[in-house]
């Protein structure tokens, strides 16, 4: 594994990277300072996997306030510190950073960076047929920005004002203004520089993703022959690579008006006995640029989990996916509706009601594709011959979340009915089903299949059962019972509900939830330990654990830098040649010619096999045309 | 003392299932079921997603069916009954699709469940099936959106004239209101550069304007029953959000920009009161915005009257200009006597208050 070796091969359009080939390698450029991309997902894992922690960790503590709203909370106070108020309860403040740095976690440290950074790091080259990314040196330095990044935002936890506490959307001018809550101090501004590194890093990142599917491919594999996985990754970047700016803009005026005295969001404010200055400017504003990339975030989050999941469940079922090109197409069009959607978050922010009538068409649109990829999901599965692995298992819970989490999209998306939704638990239970745990599911279900190519060692099974069955019914549990919770009207973000007798009749439920929370969260250490042993002491993985059809397992257990040690094997067929009649096997790898396999071949594919002249780049030129 | 026992027994719990996955692994190498692709684990999964389908729907069912009453709030507004059905439609709708498709997905996940010698069926695509499930949800989705288009732009369109306009103000971290009272049933100018707690000036009323002289602002927010009711909603500091739960009322307040939002409410307090079976039922306003550390504690009363009791209790209100009567130097001289006229102030009251 140290040691790389990379043949330059004579077709040199393969080899891009022969200039960098003095692998002889140390610790640090190893491990630390690599280019490789496997390393670098690596990276991207480990970090992502600390967040979810500490993410997770966040949410268990302000469930303790929800849950057990009388409950004493002193013996935090080792932890917790002067956050926990001289009668032993978390303070509101606190209880609001919670929220808000659990958010932010989430969503871009684990399921941006610790999802697409791994994945996309991971599969692209290795399933495109590439010895690396475009930029290695891009690849590093993306990682190390979200390192960065990751430091600040991190040290934003311990600071004595606290960290950002305006929710995860920091919405001005409770943003901006420090006199409103103390996490709009120092904790907004380190929330601004470490987002605007993460930006940075996602950027690099997504740029190397595109750069590489578009150019890199080996010979043969044409679009139309790319796994889902890399359609999903690809159209993940270039979403990001469009909608991520635009935060940073929205952050860098949020900067200016913070810091420059500017008025981009700032009007008619009167706070703490004075009138200020700032005339103009309109938080309205904020809120659209916030969700022209906040929208297509969630998209960012899922499309990769997606894309995983569509592998899994073909390999798993031993079909082939049902609906290959109905799969791109829907989520090419998820992927062009979702710039078109955003303010569906803002039906009740006094936008102009009109604009809310147009993204309520638009956003009801978004179900089409979305349901065509559900119904397509379960007609791979119908007579399939299932084999349960782990991450067979988390990409089936990942369809039940997708379709539980998504109807309730229809509620929202629909501005009559959100008038009463909006802000409420029906929220909260929505996101964090479609978007949240079906993302970690996906992200979950990635790691447990592609775990033998990154470490060449298998992950325990049972373990990986157990570890599935507590997280999903956990989740279920956490999250579906938030459904009747915001129906009955609840808002979110509460620090308590005792003094409204309306909102105090879930008890029962809320601690219901909060128990959930503790069990789920407690079960991921099952994973973890799976994780960490099975890297050292796991059962030696085979070439193709699996039996799948994808380049990634045509390379050896342990690949070195640069992939494959002779030529990059070229591809002929289409990922999903799963039980095709007349073959031998119930799987076809997608390196292998026609020519090989007269026996299952279709007509037209009979008639390919004269193209498939000895490494004729001919192939490649009407492939693409 | 206490503590070193749960550690130790912690430590121990953890060395148990450490040695029994040891036991387990080893086990399973001894039986070589570690190589075979698929073990009877296989079945085991299979069986557990129908009764993990089973349970969970008996449980959502169960749930949703006993305890309607207790996730569901009454409505008393106009509109709220139209959203409500609405809300009711799609559940409806979404919750066939819900059932249907999680059935398929744990139903087919457990009948094509791993069998030794069988193949998958090579099924990569087929127009037909894929125009009906593009085709099908447009036309149901198409349905929901113009039922929902309709409903929101009756509940978004103008206020009629004779609306009933009453101004929420939200600051960290309550609720006030000021009503255009009886005199002239306008709203005075506000600005925000004239608002000073200390005097008392909560909304930055412009004692310029003659339209303020008889506005007053109560502590508990009336709304009158069976008359259009405008809320001229704006806030102060940070964003907030105006939320009735039971009138089906939200929107939010943001400072620079006001907001607006019309409604019917179709309940007095005494209706609801008799309706819940509870004494001591109040409807209530809240905030459903972040706003900072009291933002769980924004509550305002809220009382639905009848409307001759409500036109009464109007009449019976102090203005605000009576209760502050310090504000009066800062009129123009010569609106100084209109301004007592229309704030029912006496001059003799004045001059003891002086």
């Amino acid at each position: 594994m140290a040691t790389a070796d990379i043949h330059i091969a004579e077709d040199t359009h393969h080899d891009d990277h022969e200039h960098d080939h003095d692998h002889s390698t140390n610790f640090w450029t190893h491990y630390i300072f690599t280019t490789d991309h496997k390393m670098i997902a690596k990276q991207f894992l480990i970090s992502g996997i600390i967040w979810a922690l500490i993410g997770g960790a966040l949410s268990v503590i302000f469930r303790l306030q929800l849950g057990f709203p009388e409950a004493q909370l002193g013996w935090l106070k080792p932890i917790l510190g002067e956050w926990i108020t001289a009668e032993g309860k978390i303070d509101p403040e606190f209880y609001l950073a919670l929220v808000t740095m659990h958010g932010t976690i989430m969503v871009f440290f684990v399921l941006t960076a610790g999802l697409s950074g791994t994945f996309s790091n991971f599969l692209i080259p290795l399933q495109i047929g590439a010895r690396d990314m475009a930029s290695g040196f891009m690849n590093m330095l993306s990682y190390w920005f979200f390192f960065a990044s990751s430091v600040i935002m991190l040290t934003s936890l311990f600071i004595e004002t606290g960290p950002a506490s305006g929710g995860w959307v920091i919405y001005p001018p409770l943003s901006a203004l420090p006199q409103a809550v103390n996490g709009s101090g120092l904790g907004m501004t380190l929330w601004l520089t470490a987002m605007a590194l993460f930006i940075v890093s996602t950027l690099l990142g997504g740029i190397n993703y595109i750069t590489t599917v578009i150019n890199l491919r080996t010979q043969g594999m044409s679009f139309t022959k790319l796994p889902l996985t890399i359609w999903a990754f690809f159209l993940t970047a270039i979403i990001g690579l469009l909608s991520f700016p635009v935060l940073f803009s929205a952050a860098l005026l949020l900067i200016f008006d913070r810091s420059f005295g500017t008025s981009f969001y700032l009007s008619d404010i009167y706070i703490n006995g004075e009138a200020l200055p700032n005339q103009g400017g309109s938080p309205i504003l904020f809120q659209h640029l916030f969700w022209f990339l906040g929208h297509p975030e969630v998209y960012i989050v899922l499309l990769p989990a997606l894309g995983i999941t569509s592998e899994i469940i073909a390999t798993n079922s031993r079909k082939p996916i049902f609906g290959y090109k109905a799969m791109i197409g829907s989520m090419l069009f998820i992927a062009i509706l979702s710039f078109v959607v955003w303010a569906h978050h803002m039906f009740v922010t006094g936008m102009n009601p009109f604009l809310g009538s147009v993204f309520m068409l638009l956003t009801l649109i978004i179900a089409v594709p979305s349901s065509v990829k559900v119904f397509n999901y379960l007609t791979t599965l119908w007579k399939g011959n299932i084999r349960f692995t782990t991450a067979m298992l988390f990409s089936i819970g990942l369809v039940s979340f997708f379709i539980s989490g998504g109807l309730t999209g229809i509620h929202l998306g629909n501005a009559a009915i959100d008038i009463q939704l909006h802000d409420t638990y029906f929220v909260v239970a929505h996101f964090h089903l479609v978007m949240g745990s079906a993302s970690f599911f996906g992200m979950m279900a990635g790691v447990y299949h592609w775990f033998p190519k990154m470490f060449g060692r298998m992950m325990d099974a049972k373990l990986g059962y157990i570890h599935f069955w507590l997280t999903f019914v956990g989740v279920y549990l956490v999250f579906f019972p938030m459904h009747y919770i915001g129906i009955a009207g609840y808002p979110r973000r509460y620090y308590s509900f005792t003094n409204f007798d309306a909102f105090n009749s879930f008890s029962d439920l809320n601690m219901l939830v909060s128990i959930a929370a503790i069990l789920t969260l407690a079960a991921q250490f099952i994973f973890l330990f799976n994780f960490f042993y099975s890297i050292w002491r796991g059962r030696k993985a085979p070439a193709n654990p699996w039996q799948s059809t994808t380049l990634e397992w045509t390379t050896p257990v342990n690949p070195g830098h640069g992939n494959w040690p002779g030529e990059i094997p070229t591809v002929y067929r289409w990922p999903y040649d799963y039980s095709k009649p007349g073959a031998k096997d119930d799987f076809i790898p997608q390196h292998i010619p026609f020519s090989e396999t007269p026996e299952s071949n279709l007509d037209e594919e009979n008639d390919l096999i004269k193209l498939e002249g000895a490494g004729s780049g001919k192939s490649i030129v009407i492939d693409e045309k | 003392m206490f503590e070193v026992i749960i550690a130790v027994g912690v430590l121990l719990l953890l060395v148990i299932l450490y040695t029994l996955f040891r036991i387990g692994t080893l086990v399973n190498v001894v039986k070589g079921t570690d190589k075979k692709i698929v073990s009877t684990s296989n079945k085991v999964n299979a069986a557990l997603m129908m009764i993990f389908l089973v349970a969970g729907l008996a449980f959502m069912f169960w749930y949703s069916w006993t305890y309607f009453d207790k996730y569901t709030l009454p409505v008393a507004s106009e509109h709220g009954m139209l959203t409500d059905q609405l809300f009711w439609i799609t559940t409806a709708v979404t919750g066939v699709v819900f059932v249907l498709t999680n059935v398929l997905l744990f139903w087919f996940s457990y009948k094509y469940q791993y069998k030794e010698g069988v193949r998958g069926k090579f099924f990569p695509d087929n127009t037909k099936l894929e125009m009906i499930w593009t085709i099908v949800p447009a036309i149901v989705l198409v349905g929901l959106v113009f039922t929902g288009l309709k409903a929101w732009n009756d509940i978004t369109g103008e206020a009629s004239e004779d609306a009933e306009v009453i101004e929420v103000m939200g600051y960290q971290f309550a609720w006030a209101a000021r009503y255009p009272g009886v005199k002239d049933n306008q709203l005075g100018n506000y600005n925000y550069q004239l608002i000073d707690d200390q005097s008392g000036n909560l909304f930055g009323i412009d004692v310029t304007d003659e339209n303020s002289y008889d506005d007053f602002t109560p502590l508990e927010l009336h709304l009158p029953k069976g008359k259009e009711v405008l809320l001229n909603i704006r806030a102060r500091d940070v964003l907030h959000s105006v939320f009735l739960p039971y009138q089906r009322v939200k929107m939010d307040a943001v400072p620079g920009m006001p907001t607006r939002f019309k409604f019917i409410a179709t309940k007095t307090t005494q209706e609801m009161r008799d309706e819940t079976g509870d004494p001591e039922f109040n409807y209530f306003l809240t905030c459903t915005e972040i706003c900072g550390r009291g933002h769980f504690s924004m509550k305002m009363t809220v009382v639905v009257d009848e409307i001759e009791d409500y036109e009464k209790w109007k009449a019976e209100q102090q203005t605000w200009l009576k209760l502050n009567p310090d504000f009066l130097e800062q009129i123009p001289a010569d609106k100084r006597e209109l301004a007592k006229i229309k704030a029912g102030i006496e001059n003799n009251e004045l001059e003891a208050s002086f």
